[in-house]
Formats: structure tokens, C-alpha cells, sequence
């Protein structure tokens, strides 16, 4: 059983939580996941880890309501426990001085963004953060991603804060500048992070994404996760998440993410729908 | 007493039972679920003897005076003696008798491959069917367990020592029973959220209740063994760090093999395409037969077509998965012939009883999808034996021009498993081979590393819960008498 020592909503349907998980916090790197299981029903999911505080023993999650088991989750509060989180799992970032090093967060993306910009930061690059929200109301950790970045973009589509426009328009724009770019690494929907390999490529910049496909155990048993990367196939969970986005077939992983939608949204809904009759929501 | 244990004759009701009358005695069928309602269902297909037919099939037993069963039982349970008990009718006699050497019997009885194993060493096997050894280990172990009267062992007085046994399987159950029992305090790291490994996420229900498993592991717990789930090894914490930082005096490592192989041919990653690992593990350990009571979702096997590749237990056990999961037709794709498919016999003859349908001597080139990405079909080319390879088996060769395409909706791929690469990258001075198994002294099952033990598939690549369970067992008894020397040692000092 794991504690949740606090828990609060970053944006609409968006929240973070730090969560009692000494073992992990002291072992976590940037770039690692866990693997979350709410209670005995529960489905498995993967988490990236935002943060972590080793002397308190907590490490901070960020999720999305996107279906059941993270809509459920974000109805916990400071004091509840989550049954089973283990970790760190995935492969680290690849972290060393590049020069100049972009981390671009789509959505909540930026719960993954955030800490290997820290971490580029750490390694002596100069950063560049770019972090993409729909709107002013939905960007996700400003604060946090300014105080590690050596400039800080936010954009948004409706351009209610920031630049008015796609993560990708930045990153050309800044690549336009004629500044030189050594790293880019992008985390977000498949559709953006597909654009910025797309942006990215001509130049040769190395870029790197960190997927998020369908696991179950998230240890390497499974083989859900794997992906379609050059002429190989990877695991997500042992090989990743993160891969050189100019490898990755993005296609291939939009498609393999879709199995179980019918499921998924039957699960939702009925979720939805109990919380509705409920009051919970 | 040795000598009385092995009697010419019986005595039953007063009436003496000689040897000619016991062979005439025929092999008792296991009673089993009828599977027309069995294929709706997820209940255990075999329903066990009753005490009539476990004394029957014992008394066919001739009681050899040379068992040559016991050299075909890889842990060498005293075949002949718990099989005498039974027929005197003193099954709790015979279940510890089995105990002696066997820790999981009501397990090993469901699982083992008897047919390779002590079946086919018996000699009734010649001339008639061979005594059912598996049958009747399954039987006084279920009668011990449902009749309440398992005995904890006892545990010898805490020896200060303290070990950490890695996978909650087979070989690490077994690992820990042992230590525990010579007075060691074990604490068992798993990587699930539940304990078993593989009799948990990878054998269905319908072969062997999860139930029996989780009362095994209580019994273990009862003798003071403590239990970590959510632990990664290798990840949450090193082997460097059980031994430095938390005391560990030994580590045994029982992680079994588990990334799952691929073909590698085209269509592969269609949407559709699973490994066996995934299939059994939604529908097992993720309870997915019960969505959407639990969260996990799994392939709607509804009027589909589902084809399962490989010959193996592990596809055995997933092609009946889908056939109760709806399947409308439920394929066994196998590149040679029935005789070469590693599976048990007795699961073969269920899948038959059950519909699924054999495709032999068949292989896969190439997994055909729609505009979706979505599976339709695998292309399959039909093969015939020739020459035998290394393992000894016909080499099946493809016949030329004989492609054909096959429609499935989803394909499970069932080819056997690799070594997970975590603890070789966390653990660098740990010798592996050049299939990434771990390498051991197997008479100790001592790897590389000074206190560190394994044994288990990690060891000899995918093989039987009964291997595992031995390797547990030399393990424990080689880390008890390197702790031992070493505090004997101490002491001297």
C-alpha cells in the first residue's frame, strides 16, 4: 500500500500527486516510469515520474483523466492509498552536456519534460523549454520549468498565453534564429512528437522521444509495449521509453495504442456514469 | 521396514490382491469437467479422484523392487512408498511421504509433464498403460489440503542469517520453504503485485486453481517467511544493495524467463498480434475473462478467429484461453508434428475434446492486416520432416508453392521465452552465457558471484515447474552449508 501525501489538481482534470515510495525515490532517474495499480480491480498503468524526494521518501506523479483508471485516480486525495506502484522501470534519459538542449512538454507532457530538463540543466546544457498546453488554464508546471531553463517558451493553440501556435512553430522558429541546436527531446500526444521529428530531421538534430504505449506488466513479460524503431523492434519497458524519434514509426504505435479503445471507453463510461449517480463528480 | 513398504501382494478387505490381478486392474480415467460446458467456463478441468479410484490406480502399482519411476522424477519423490500408503489408504501418510522431496505436490501433480517423466519410466508402461503417478501426487496432496490438515513445518531455531530469494515461481517458493525451514530468515522479493510468477500470471485457472497456489505461499508464511511484492529487482533495488546495504547474507535468484521471443517476420506488430505472455497475463493475473468487473481489457475473442503459434504448454494454455474466451475457431499453428510438440499429452487430448483445431506441420511467413493496421490473416507454408536437428527432432522443411492464407482476427504467439535482461545490466559480474542465461555451478547452483545463487528457467532457459522447483532445493541446501560454514568459522574465531 502505497500513501498519498498530497494531492492537488494542476489544471481541469489534471493532478499531482506525491505519493509515499521510498524505494523508488531514492533509485528514480529522469526519464524512469512506474507502473500503478489502484486497487484489486484495477488494470496496470504506466506513470512517469515528475519528481522525486528521496529524504522524504515521495515521489510526484502527474496524471491526466484520459480513461477509467485515471479518472478514478484523480478522485484520491491526501490520505488515500493506491494498492501497488513499482519502480523506477524504463531505461533513464540519456543525460550529458549536448550544448544547447531543447525539452519540449505537450499537454501533460510536461510532467516528463520538466524533470530531464532539470537534469540537462544539471549536466552543464544550456536549456530551452518549450511547454505546449491547449490553453492559459492548461499549461502545467511554468514555475517549475522556468526556474531550470535558460529560456522559457509556453505556448498555446488558442493563444491565450504565450506564443499563439503549435510546440512545433516554436522550435522552428528558434531553429530559424540560427541558433544552434544539439538535442531536442519531445514528449507529448503521438501527433506532436511525430511533427517535431518531422521539424527536427532536415537539420539533423538528434531527437528523442519518450513513448507511451500499452503495457501490462512494465517489466519486459509482456511485450504490449513493443515498437517499431529503424528496422528493430523494442520494448518500451526495457529498451525505453525513450527512443531517437527519427527512428520511430509513429504510425505503427497510433495504431497498437487503439486495441483495446471499444473497451476502454465502455470501462470509462460505466465508470463515468456510477461517479455521476454517486455524486462523486 | 523398508522391506514391508514393498510387499508382493495387498491386502484389502481382507481379501489378498496378487500381482497378476493388479495388472489386470485398468489405468482409472481422471474424472473431467464435460467439454462442451467446460469451453464456457474458466473452472478447473480435471476434478480429481475420489479415495475408490486414487486405491484403485494404486493398487495397480507392482511395487518393483528396482522403482525405476523414482529416476525419471527430476526431484526423485519415493514413488513407490507414497504410492503403497495410498493403496493401504494412508493418504495423509502418502502426501508427506511425497513432501519429503516434493514441497509443491498438489502443483507438481497438475503441471509435470509425468509422461516424460516417471510415467514413462514404469514398467506397466510396456505392456500395459503406466501407473498414474501424477494423478495420485495430486490426489493426497488435495486430500491433505482439503481435509485441513497441511502441517507447517517446523523451522529450526533463527540461525541470524538472512537471505533474499528473487521470483516468487517455482524455483523461489521452493528456495525459501527449504531456508526457512534450516532456520534462515527469507524475505522473497516479486516483481507482480501478486505472488506465484508463472502458476499465477501464466497457467489458466482451468489448469490449476489459483487458490492452491496462494494456499502453498500462506504455508510459507506461516513459517516466517516474509514477502515484498512491487519489487523490482534490479531496478527498485541492486543485489549490491540487498547484500551491502540491507544484510543479506546470500541471494537466490529464481526470475524465470521472461521476455517473450517473436518470429520476427512481417505484419508482426499489427494491431491484434500478442505475445503468449501478454494474453495469459490480461486474462490470469489481470483477471480480464471478468472485464468489465475488472479493468483490464483483452482481445474480444467473440465469433473471432484466433490462432496460436507454437506447440507448447504455454500455447496449449492459450488457445483453450480463447476458445473460452468466445473464440469461433481456436488454432493451434505448429511447424512440425503432434509427436514433436513439447506440450503434455493429457493437454493436447483436452484442447482436442475441447475444438481447438491443429493445424500441423505448418509455419507462418507472414501476418497480413487491413487498412486499420488491423490483423486479417497470416500467410502459412506447409512443411514436412525432414532430417533431425539439434534437439533430435525432424528438421521441418517448407514445401515450395504450398502458401495459403489462413483468416484470424488475432494471433498469440507462443515460441518460448528469453533471460529479461535487468539483472545481467545491474549486476555486470554475474556470468551469463551467450543466451543470457545465468551461468551456475549446477551442483550448487553458485553463479559468478561470491553469495549469489540461481536456478530456474533464468538457468536453463523455459523448462518445467519440477526443474525449477529442484534447483530451488540444491540452491537452499548449498546456501545453508556455505552459511553455516561460514558462521561455524566465526564461531572458531
Amino acid at each position: 500500500m502505497f500513501k498519498i501525501v498530497s494531492a492537488q489538481f494542476l489544471a481541469e482534470n489534471i493532478k499531482k500527486f506525491e505519493i509515499e515510495a521510498p524505494r523508488i525515490a531514492k533509485k528514480r532517474k529522469a526519464g524512469q516510469f512506474v507502473m500503478l495499480r489502484i486497487g484489486t480491480r484495477g488494470e496496470r498503468i504506466p506513470l512517469t515520474i515528475a519528481d522525486s524526494d528521496p529524504l522524504n521518501g515521495t515521489i510526484t506523479i502527474i496524471a491526466q483523466g484520459a480513461g477509467r483508471t485515471t479518472h478514478e485516480l484523480n478522485q484520491k486525495e491526501a490520505g488515500d492509498f493506491i494498492d501497488d506502484i513499482v519502480g523506477p522501470l524504463g531505461t533513464p534519459s540519456h543525460i550529458e552536456n549536448f550544448g544547447t538542449a531543447i525539452s519540449i512538454g505537450g499537454g501533460v507532457g510536461a510532467a516528463i519534460a520538466y524533470p530531464t530538463a532539470v537534469a540537462l540543466k544539471e549536466a552543464g546544457n544550456y536549456v530551452i523549454t518549450i511547454n505546449g498546453a491547449r490553453s492559459k488554464d492548461m499549461v502545467l508546471l511554468e514555475n517549475e520549468m522556468k526556474s531550470v531553463s535558460d529560456e522559457a517558451y509556453i505556448t498555446t493553440d488558442d493563444g491565450s498565453y504565450g506564443f499563439h501556435g503549435f510546440v512545433t512553430q516554436k522550435l522552428q522558429e528558434l531553429i530559424d534564429s540560427g541558433k544552434k541546436i544539439d538535442y531536442v527531446l519531445a514528449i507529448g500526444p503521438i501527433p506532436m512528437m511525430k511533427a517535431v521529428a518531422e521539424v527536427t530531421r532536415p537539420y539533423g538534430i538528434k531527437t528523442v522521444v519518450s513513448l507511451n504505449p500499452i503495457m501490462v506488466d512494465g517489466t519486459g513479460m509482456c511485450g504490449g509495449c513493443r515498437v517499431t524503431v529503424g528496422d528493430e523492434i523494442k520494448f518500451a519497458c526495457v529498451d525505453g521509453p525513450e527512443f531517437d524519434a527519427h527512428q520511430v514509426d509513429f504510425t505503427n504505435l497510433n495504431d497498437r495504442n487503439r486495441i483495446y479503445g471499444k473497451e476502454e471507453s465502455a470501462s470509462d463510461e460505466s465508470f463515468q456514469h456510477r461517479c455521476r449517480l454517486e455524486g462523486n463528480n | 521396514m523398508h522391506d514391508d513398504n514393498h510387499k508382493e501382494t495387498y491386502t484389502m478387505d481382507n481379501k489378498t490382491i496378487t500381482t497378476k490381478e493388479r495388472l489386470a486392474i485398468p489405468r482409472q480415467e481422471m474424472p473431467a469437467q464435460d467439454p462442451a460446458e467446460r469451453v464456457t467456463n474458466f473452472k478447473e478441468v480435471n476434478l480429481g479422484y475420489t479415495a475408490e479410484l486414487a486405491q484403485q490406480e494404486a493398487m495397480r502399482c507392482i511395487q518393483c523392487k528396482d522403482p525405476v519411476c523414482i529416476k525419471g522424477c527430476p526431484v526423485n519423490i519415493k514413488i513407490d512408498e507414497f504410492i503403497h500408503l495410498v493403496a493401504e489408504g494412508d493418504f495423509l501418510g502418502a502426501a508427506r511421504k511425497i513432501k519429503e522431496d516434493n514441497v509443491l505436490p498438489a502443483i507438481c501433480g497438475r503441471v509435470c509433464p509425468q509422461e516424460d517423466q516417471c510415467e514413462k519410466e514404469c514398467v506397466l508402461a510396456k505392456k500395459h498403460k503406466p501407473v498414474a503417478i501424477g494423478n495420485l501426487e495430486r490426489f493426497v496432496a488435495d486430500y491433505e489440503r482439503e481435509t485441513g490438515n497441511v502441517k507447517v513445518p517446523t523451522v529450526k531455531a533463527p540461525t541470524g542469517r538472512k537471505v533474499a530469494v528473487i521470483g516468487s515461481g517455482p524455483a523461489g517458493l521452493s528456495c525459501a520453504n527449504d531456508l526457512a525451514q534450516m532456520g534462515h530468515e527469507v524475505v522473497v522479493f516479486e516483481a507482480l503485485h501478486e505472488l506465484g510468477g508463472v502458476l499465477m500470471y501464466g497457467v489458466p485457472e482451468f489448469r490449476l486453481p489459483k487458490e492452491i497456489v496462494q494456499q502453498e505461499i500462506d504455508v510459507l508464511r506461516e513459517m516466517g517467511v516474509t514477502f515484498q511484492t512491487d519489487i523490482v529487482v534490479g531496478r527498485s533495488v541492486t543485489i549490491d544493495e540487498l547484500i551491502e546495504e540491507e544484510g543479506f547474507h546470500a541471494v537466490f535468484i529464481g526470475v524465470g524467463a521472461g521476455l517473450p521471443w517473436f518470429m520476427g517476420i512481417p505484419g508482426e506488430n499489427l494491431v491484434g498480434v500478442l505475445s503468449a505472455n501478454e494474453f495469459l497475463t490480461r486474462v490470469n493475473l489481470m483477471k480480464a475473462y471478468d472485464f468489465p468487473k475488472s479493468d483490464t481489457p483483452v482481445f474480444d475473442c467473440k465469433g473471432k478467429n484466433v490462432a496460436v503459434f507454437g506447440g507448447g504448454n504455454t500455447a496449449m494454455d492459450a488457445v483453450r484461453t480463447a476458445k473460452r474466451l468466445g473464440a469461433e475457431h481456436a488454432y493451434i499453428v505448429y511447424r512440425r508434428s503432434e509427436a514433436e510438440m513439447p506440450a503434455r499429452v493429457e493437454e493436447i487430448h483436452h484442447a482436442k475434446e475441447e475444438g481447438i483445431e491443429f493445424l500441423l506441420l505448418q509455419n507462418p511467413v507472414e501476418f497480413q492486416g487491413d487498412d486499420r493496421h488491423w490483423l486479417t490473416g497470416v500467410k502459412c507454408v506447409k512443411m514436412e520432416l525432414g532430417e533431425p536437428d539439434d534437439s533430435g527432432r525432424r528438421r521441418p522443411v517448407a514445401i515450395e508453392g504450398s502458401e495459403y492464407v489462413l483468416p484470424i482476427d488475432m494471433a498469440v504467439i507462443s515460441i518460448g521465452n528469453g533471460s529479461n535482461p535487468l539483472i545481467k545490466q545491474t549486476t555486470p559480474d554475474i556470468e551469463v552465457s551467450k543466451r543470457e542465461t545465468i551461468v551456475v555451478d549446477v551442483n550448487t547452483m553458485a553463479t559468478s558471484k561470491e553469495n549469489v545463487y540461481a536456478g530456474g528457467d533464468i538457468v536453463t532457459g523455459g523448462a518445467t515447474v519440477i526443474l525449477a522447483m529442484g534447483a530451488g532445493r540444491t540452491a537452499a541446501k548449498a546456501i545453508n552449508e556455505k552459511l553455516m560454514g561460514t558462521s561455524q568459522s566465526y564461531d572458531e574465531w
